[in-house]
């Protein structure tokens, strides 16, 4: 499994970063990216999939 | 709490006013009862006003920066006139700018309020919210927003900006006025003016303090600040204060409020937390999608027709993130505050470009208060219900919550 992160669509809500530490990180200007090119280590599908439900913005997506 | 001079309201759909007792009161079921009959309301009150209360329609237009423009986002009966920064600027900006230029004002600001600057203020808040707590303690009766949720974020925007913390009472004065009097006052109101020179004034005080002392704060970063080679205009300093200053303070203090009015009257929920801490970002969240505080506005750029609604130019739309918080189309018992709700797109903090640049710093002093506040008093309750009063205007939060504290045993 894979995270992706719109960086046109984020807005810095950084719902993702709060969820998902193990997954997201956030630079600067507080918007998100995804850490270890988006890998989703074993064990945290869940929160992976948390980040995708709980962005206001629709940026996230995850490929299989 | 109400600074209504208009005339009461008896029919939302056709002739709503925010600041009706009726909507500051209790807001939800006038918009549960729009969404199902009327999704955009309009009102002639303020010179012509619409109100979208659906999920879909308050993105749309939130997302919609070439039809609305953000030059104006209180709701007030004077709309921007001449003597005001031009758009794309604005008088705060950048939450009246437009693009292009908002987003370099607002890039300017972002790394001031990113997690990594906001996790720095967070001992010092739970150390400010132990010492209010310190000072409720024996008390039998205590008001949870005046004599605690209030003072959080008035001294850590006082701090973060390097105002004096005893200038608190006047911060509260200003915010006031400015968004609850100023809703109704007139273009010609002397009283208005004098208090703008007035605020004008203090902030070329403590930037003239700053630029004899500079420091590590928030003044001295905006006064420093770069914006393609120069440095900013000096209204775009005294702005981008007031932007801080009214948005940080109102806004948190009511989040706070409203969470604890929450757990003072659902016991079952306040047990919950209280004996399971990892709860608290969920019910944070979930805190702010129920009670989210800030409706924003916009005026209509140009001419334009949504869903139906032919919004002319100049025209006020109310942008109540609340109601879209509240939208059973969008989120699941959308009526119903679930503390563990694990799926929670909400919208507390708006959509789009104009994304509140102060959402990391509300979301820290929202849970550190709450943390606080639980671990010291789990078992508190609402003292009287009936005195729970609420601010008027486009920010919702009480303003008074009279609440119990047992005694405890020793």
């Amino acid at each position: 499994m894979r995270v992706h992160v719109d960086a046109e669509k984020c807005q810095g809500h950084n719902r993702c970063y709060s969820l998902a530490p193990e997954l997201f990180d956030v630079d600067d200007l507080g918007n998100a990216v995804e850490l270890n090119d988006g890998n989703v280590p074993e064990g945290l599908e869940h929160k992976a999939r948390l980040a995708v439900a709980n962005c206001p913005e629709y940026a996230i997506t995850i490929s299989e | 709490m109400t600074v209504n001079r208009h005339p009461p309201v008896t029919d939302f759909a056709t002739d709503f006013d925010h600041t009706d007792p009726t909507w500051v009161n209790n807001p939800f079921p006038i918009w549960d009862e729009l969404r199902a009959t009327c999704p955009i309301a309009h009102s002639d009150r303020y010179g012509g006003t619409w109100l979208p209360v659906t999920h879909e329609h308050v993105s749309a237009i939130a997302y919609d920066t070439d039809n609305f423009t953000s030059r104006a986002v209180v709701v007030s009966e004077v709309r921007p006139g001449p003597l005001d920064l031009p758009a794309p600027i604005g008088v705060a900006p950048p939450i009246t700018s437009d693009p292009p230029f908002h987003a370099m004002a607002r890039r300017l600001l972002l790394p001031a309020f990113a997690p990594r600057k906001v996790d720095a203020l967070e001992p010092f808040t739970r150390q400010l919210c132990n010492d209010l707590l310190d000072a409720l303690e024996g008390k039998d009766i205590v008001d949870a927003a005046v004599e605690y949720a209030q003072h959080i974020p008035l001294r850590v925007i006082a701090k973060m900006l390097g105002f004096p913390t005893e200038d608190a009472d006047y911060f509260r004065h200003v915010i006031h006025l400015i968004l609850e009097e100023g809703i109704t006052a007139t273009e010609d109101d002397d009283e208005r003016l004098v208090e703008g020179q007035a605020l004008d004034a203090y902030f070329d005080n403590q930037i003239a303090d700053h630029v004899a002392n500079p420091r590590d704060d928030l003044t001295t970063f905006l006064l420093e600040a770069e914006l393609d080679g120069n440095n900013l205009m000096h209204e775009h300093v005294r702005g981008t204060m007031l932007l801080i200053l009214v948005a940080g303070i109102d806004t948190t203090w009511s989040a706070i409020g409203s969470a604890l009015w929450h757990l003072a009257h659902n016991p079952e929920d306040l047990k919950r937390l209280a004996a399971e801490p990892d709860l608290m970002p969920f019910a944070i969240e979930e805190m702010l999608r129920a009670y989210a505080p800030v409706t924003m506005a916009r005026l209509v750029a140009q001419d334009v027709e949504i869903a139906g609604c032919p919004m002319k130019e100049g025209d006020w739309v109310l942008l109540p993130f609340p109601a879209a918080n509240r939208d059973p189309e969008f989120f699941d018992r959308a009526d119903e505050v679930i503390i563990d709700r694990e799926e929670n797109r909400h919208a507390a903090f708006g959509l789009g470009i104009h994304r509140c640049l102060g959402s990391n710093l509300a979301r820290m002093e929202l849970r550190v208060a709450v943390e606080e506040w639980v671990k010291r008093f789990p078992d508190f309750e609402l003292a009287d219900p009936s005195a729970v009063t609420w601010a008027a205007g486009q920010v919702r939060g009480p303003r008074s919550i009279p609440v119990r504290l047992p005694g405890r045993s020793s």
